[in-house]
C-alpha cells in the first residue's frame, strides 16, 4: 500500500471554497538518469492523477518525468454537498493507488 | 496627591528592578546571544515552508510509513514496537534528542538506528535491518519526530566522553586529497557560500532528513559520508564506530538546539 | 532547389541529430504552438508564482492562479505548464472545471538547470493566456560517492 498524505477539511460549509492537497511516495524516475552501471535507469513515473467528488471528475493532471519525486498537488474544491472525495493516481508499470476522504457539507 | 507619587514611584521601582533582572538573565547566559544556526535558517522561504507543513514536507510520507512499521508484529517474538512501547508519541518523545547512548548493559554507544535494531534483535527475535534501508530510515524518522520542538539533549554518561573526544579529534582532523577537516567549512566557513549554497553550521538537528539532492529520507551518516567525499577522504565502512563518534560529538556541540526531524535540506 | 530551401534543408540535417537531447526554447516554443494553435496567448490573467532562486533543482515548488469567476459560464478548462531546458517541453497539463470555485493550482516540479517556465491557461470560450518566471537553480556542493 502505497504511502500517501492528504489534507483535506473533513467539514465544510456549503458552497465553501476548500483547498486539498495531496502528497505520495513515488520514485518518478525520469528515464533520462544514468544508473550505477552506466546504463540509462528505465522510466517509471505517475501519468496521471484524477480527483472525483462522488461520481464527478472535478480535477486531473497529466505528469512527465518533470514532476518531482513523490509528487505533491494542490488544487481547491466547492463544497457542494456532503460526499467521498476520491483521489487516484496511476503510472508506469500497472501503478495504481487511491484515496477516499469523506467530506460533510453543513 | 501623595498617593499618586506613591504609584509612580512604586511603577519606577518594579520597572527598574524588572529591567535588572531581564539583563541579569541576559548575561547568565554568557557573553552574547547564541549564535548557532540550524540549517533551516540558511534556506529560502520555499524550502522552509516545505518542511513546515506536514502535508508538503515528504519526509512525513516515511514518518506515516514508520508508524505503520511501529504497530506491525514481527520477528519470532511476534512482537510490535508498541507491544513495548506503547503510544509513542508520549514513549519516545524526546527520545532522539537524547541519542547516540550507551544502552543498559552495553560498553559502546549506539546511534538510533542501532537502538532500533537491538530491539529487533533482542526483544522481537528479528533480523537487524539493513543499513539506511528504507524501513529502518522510516522507523528512525517516525520515531524522531515525536522529538519536533525538543531541545537535544545529550545524555550525561561520563563513559560517553572518549566517543566524544575522538568524534571532535575527526572533526578537527585535515583529511582526504583536499586537505579539509570538518571544522574549516563548518566553524571557520559557515555562512559563506561553496556552489552556490550557504555552508550550514552542521548541526544535526533534523535527521533523518529528506534531502532534496537525494530525493528520499537519509541519515547523518549518508550525510558525513557525502561531505567526507566531497574533501576525496577515505569513508569508514558503512557500521563504522567512527560515524557514532562524530555524532555524539556534533550533538553536544548542538545541544539545546531545537529537534526537527524530518527536516527537509536542499 | 533554391537557396531558401537548400538552407532550411541543412538546419533540419544538422539539427535531427541533437533533437531527442534536450528541449530548447525553440521546442517549448513548439510544444505550445501544438497547444494553442493559431490562437493568441495573451499574457494577462495568469499568475505563475516559484521562487527566483532555488538551491536544488529536484523539487522546485510552482503555483499557477488564473483570474476566473469559475462557473459553469465562465471557468478555467486547462492549465499547462512548459520548460525550456529539461529533456521534454511539457512539464503538467492539469484540467479544471467550474467544481473547483478557484483556479489555482500547485505542483512541484524538477528543472535541469536554471530556465525560464510558462504556463498557459485555456478558458472555457476557447481562449490562451499565459504567464512566465525565471527561475535561478543554484547546485550543491559535496554530492554524493558514485557507488
Amino acid at each position: 500500500m502505497a504511502n500517501i498524505l492528504v489534507n483535506a477539511p473533513k467539514t465544510a460549509k456549503r458552497g465553501a471554497v476548500i483547498e486539498i492537497k495531496a502528497l505520495i511516495m513515488h520514485q518518478m524516475e525520469t528515464g533520462f538518469r544514468p544508473g550505477p552501471n552506466g546504463q540509462i535507469l528505465p522510466r517509471n513515473i505517475i501519468e496521471h492523477f484524477t480527483a472525483t467528488w462522488d461520481d464527478a471528475e472535478i480535477f486531473s493532471m497529466e505528469m512527465s518525468p518533470a514532476i518531482s519525486a513523490n509528487p505533491f498537488v494542490s488544487f481547491f474544491a466547492v463544497a457542494s454537498e456532503s460526499g467521498t472525495l476520491h483521489l487516484r493516481w496511476t503510472g508506469d508499470h500497472g501503478f495504481v493507488a487511491e484515496e477516499k476522504v469523506a467530506i460533510a457539507v453543513e | 496627591m501623595r498617593a499618586r507619587y506613591f504609584a509612580i514611584a512604586l511603577f519606577l521601582v518594579f520597572g527598574a528592578s524588572f529591567a535588572l533582572a531581564q539583563s541579569q538573565g541576559q548575561s547568565q547566559r554568557g557573553s552574547g546571544a547564541d549564535t548557532r544556526r540550524s540549517g533551516y535558517q540558511d534556506m529560502g522561504p520555499a524550502l522552509q515552508q516545505m518542511q513546515d507543513d506536514d502535508t508538503a514536507n515528504p519526509g512525513m510520507l516515511f514518518v506515516q510509513q514508520g508508524s505503520k512499521l511501529w504497530s506491525a508484529r514481527v520477528g519470532v517474538a511476534g512482537k510490535a514496537c508498541a507491544d513495548c512501547h506503547g503510544d509513542a508519541a508520549t514513549s519516545m518523545k524526546g527520545v532522539a534528542a537524547r541519542y547516540p547512548a550507551i544502552p543498559p548493559g552495553a560498553d559502546r554507544p549506539v546511534d538510533l538506528e542501532g537502538r532500533i535494531d537491538l530491539c529487533r534483535t533482542e526483544r522481537q527475535q528479528a533480523p537487524a535491518f539493513a543499513h539506511d534501508s528504507q524501513d529502518s530510515l522510516a522507523l528512525q524518522a517516525f520515531v524522531a519526530a515525536q522529538s519536533r520542538g525538543q531541545p537535544i539533549a545529550p545524555p550525561d554518561d561520563p563513559r560517553l566522553s572518549s566517543w566524544r573526544v575522538q568524534g571532535e579529534e575527526i572533526y578537527r582532523r585535515r583529511q582526504g586529497q583536499l586537505n579539509l577537516s570538518c571544522a574549516i567549512c563548518h566553524d571557520e566557513n559557515a555562512g559563506k557560500k561553496l556552489a552556490g549554497v550557504t555552508i550550514p553550521q552542521a548541526h544535526p538537528t533534523g535527521y533523518p532528513v529528506y534531502r532534496l539532492e537525494w530525493q528520499g529520507l537519509g541519515s547523518l551518516r549518508r550525510r558525513l559520508r557525502n561531505c567526507l567525499f566531497g574533501i576525496r577522504a577515505e569513508l569508514y565502512p558503512v557500521g563504522a564506530p567512527e560515524y557514532v563518534a562524530l555524532e555524539l560529538y556534533l550533538m553536544e556541540r548542538a545541544k539545546g538546539m531545537t529537534m526537527e526531524a524530518p527536516a527537509v535540506r536542499p | 532547389m533554391d537557396r531558401r530551401h537548400f538552407l532550411a534543408g541543412t538546419a533540419v540535417l544538422v539539427l535531427l541529430p541533437f533533437e531527442p537531447a534536450a528541449a530548447t526554447p525553440a521546442a517549448m516554443a513548439e510544444a505550445i504552438r501544438k497547444l494553442v494553435g493559431d490562437a493568441d496567448v495573451r499574457e494577462e490573467r495568469v499568475k505563475l508564482d516559484m521562487p527566483p532562486l532555488i538551491e536544488n533543482g529536484n523539487t522546485v515548488p510552482l503555483t499557477v492562479s488564473v483570474e476566473s469567476p469559475m462557473t459553469v459560464g465562465d471557468y478555467v478548462k486547462a492549465i499547462h505548464v512548459f520548460n525550456e531546458k529539461n529533456p521534454q517541453p511539457n512539464v503538467f497539463s492539469a484540467t479544471l472545471s467550474p467544481r473547483n470555485g478557484k483556479a489555482m493550482i500547485g505542483t512541484r516540479i524538477k528543472l535541469g538547470d536554471s530556465q525560464k517556465i510558462v504556463a498557459i491557461a485555456e478558458t472555457s470560450d476557447g481562449r490562451f493566456w499565459s504567464a512566465s518566471a525565471d527561475v535561478i537553480v543554484t547546485l550543491a556542493a559535496c554530492l554524493e560517492e558514485a557507488t
